[in-house]
């Protein structure tokens, strides 16, 4: 299993660069991801991320970019803006969560 | 008499009401099947019809022949499912009341979901190919193109049979090849996936297929909407790409009933227990085949592993016992990959595809993961094994449960 140093830590990682623990997540880390995907963190970042840990927390999946459009509040194309190349997969990344499990 | 439901007489529904039939008591139990078509569908060979290796004869014959005798069959529309009072409203009036429902009602395609899909180009030179209409206009248009730019887009996942894209594109490749025109196509695979396929073992083989076929893998691609004046496809993050013949894979969707009675998700899947195949919340009502959430493939191979889960703990939960039977998300896929040759993939919900042999462990005739005309051989027979023995709920040589035996890992 490949690890990455995020802020002096070393943490487990899969091979698409999602945290292997949930637990190393926090917000200075997610912090450090998006940077290393070059995203900025905003305040409609956050909403994002926030909408994704609690779909989840509920069902133990991360939501679709469907469920993202049609429940968080942010559109798709600004969804696209704010996680350019995939949000759906780089916003799952940042909130230390594995990608939606709906690519099957 | 206690009263069993079958929403759908697809391939799902079909297995289970000959399983059921066969298995539950006639003078206890009244099984009644709801479809609003006659006609069942071989949607596998769907595949085949836009090249003219079949024609839509060969993949249609009537739902009643595959029906046992002693059960209901009701052909309507169904309108709503009121789980909360156990009984099914349909279209034609009537309301049948439950003890037990199996919801079977399948996935279709919904072009109207994305802008401009189902715009002037429609079965004109924008196709699908997993309806019977689209395949047979696709089929209509090949005959006569002369060459250009064929762009194959899948608009979102999950879809049915995920590896029906791939197929097409090789398949493409080899009809243009025999028609003497392959070098005046240039085949374009556009897909939100990051690569050919979802498991990483199986999209690095077939993405290296594309490549040696010379097929144009353009990744990540999320469509927003169809340019039909300029023809061409347009990604949320603006990217584009220029189309003379456009084969869509539109969103594939649970059908609406689902979303009218409440049970669906943001695509109007069933939340559905992936091991116990029961809808999530509800202890008389299973849900089989592409209506269900799982995340496993939706394919008529796993419709007949899930089937021998369902009907075991069926038996367990009209005998008022917790369902024993685990799912474990068994999919077996047999790829077409053009002249004559064919890929099979054998998989669950945690061991992605390997190469080896199958079923036989070091024998096969199967090779996973690898190309041979075997395999081929074994996509033909499908049609065989799916009309005299799928359908009709017979065993089939294959283990409902995954084996790792004659994989390498
Ligand atoms: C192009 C293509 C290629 C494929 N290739 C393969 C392959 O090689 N191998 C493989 O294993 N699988 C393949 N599949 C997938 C396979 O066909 C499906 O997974 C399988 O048919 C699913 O069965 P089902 O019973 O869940 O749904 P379906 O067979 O689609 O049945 C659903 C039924 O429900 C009925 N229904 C739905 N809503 C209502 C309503 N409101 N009222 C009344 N009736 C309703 C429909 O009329 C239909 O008869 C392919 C599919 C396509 C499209």
């Amino acid at each position: 299993m490949a690890t990455v140093e995020i802020l002096g830590k070393q943490i487990e990682v899969d091979s698409d660069g999602c945290l292997v623990n949930l637990s190393d997540w926090n917000k200075e880390v997610a912090v450090e991801i998006a940077k290393s995907e070059g995203i900025e963190l905003t305040e409609k970042h956050w909403q994002v991320i926030e909408f994704m840990r609690k779909v989840y927390e509920e069902t133990g999946d991360a939501p679709s970019i469907r469920k993202l459009t049609k429940q968080s509040g942010v559109d798709t194309k600004e969804l696209y803006s704010l996680f350019p190349g995939g949000p759906a997969k780089k916003a799952a990344k940042i909130a230390g969560l594995s990608k939606p499990k709906s690519c099957v | 008499m206690k009263k069993l439901v079958i929403l759908g007489a697809g391939t799902a529904g079909t297995l289970m009401l000959n399983k059921l039939r066969g298995i539950l008591d006639k003078s206890e139990w009244n099984i009644t099947i709801v479809d609003m078509y006659e006609t069942h569908y071989y949607q596998p060979g769907f595949l085949f019809i836009p090249f003219g290796i079949y024609n839509k004869k060969d993949v249609i014959k009537p739902k009643r022949d595959f029906f046992p005798n002693g059960v209901d069959v009701v052909m309507s529309q169904i309108s709503k499912i009121e789980a909360d009072k156990n009984r099914v409203l349909l279209e034609n009036g009537s309301v049948l009341p439950y003890d037990y429902l199996i919801i079977a009602t399948g996935t279709k395609i919904n072009p109207e979901e994305t802008e401009g899909l189902k715009g002037k180009l429609w079965h004109k030179e924008v196709f699908d190919f997993y309806t019977i209409e689209g395949a047979l206009a696709l089929a209509n248009y090949f005959k006569y193109w002369e060459g250009g730019d064929m762009v194959l887009n899948i608009a979102e996942m999950p879809i049915k049979c995920p590896v029906a894209p791939l197929e097409f594109v090789f398949l493409a490749d080899w009809y243009f090849t025999e028609r003497g025109i392959r070098d005046k196509v240039n085949i374009h695979f556009v897909t939100p996936l990051s690569g050919a396929f979802t498991k990483p073992r199986a999209s690095s083989v077939l993405g290296d297929f594309l490549e040696k076929k010379n097929i144009n893998l353009i990744p990540d691609f999320s469509i927003a909407k169809v340019d039909n004046e300029n023809k061409k496809i347009i990604s949320w993050d603006e990217k584009e790409v220029n189309f003379d013949v456009l084969v869509s894979i539109p969103t594939n969707m649970g059908d609406e009933v689902i979303a009218r009675s409440g049970l669906g998700d943001e695509l109007n899947f069933v939340p559905t227990d992936k091991e116990t195949l029961m809808a999530e919340g509800y202890d008389n009502i299973f849900v089989i085949g592409d209506a269900t959430n799982l995340p496993s493939s939706k394919a008529g191979s796993v419709a007949h592993f899930e089937s021998e889960i369902l009907t075991e703990n069926f038996l367990d939960v009209i005998d008022g016992r917790k369902p024993r039977a685990k799912f474990d998300g068994h999919a077996n896929c047999f790829i077409e990959s053009g002249f004559g040759k064919g890929v099979l993939i054998d998989f669950n919900y945690t061991t992605e595809p390997l190469p080896g042999k199958f079923p036989l462990p070091g024998i096969g005739p199967f090779s996973l993961l690898e190309e041979t005309k075997m395999n081929h051989y074994g996509k033909i027979m499908f049609r065989w094994m799916y009309w005299n023995q799928l359908l009709k709920g017979l065993e089939l040589p294959i283990e409902s449960h995954m084996t790792m035996a004659g994989k390498r890992v």
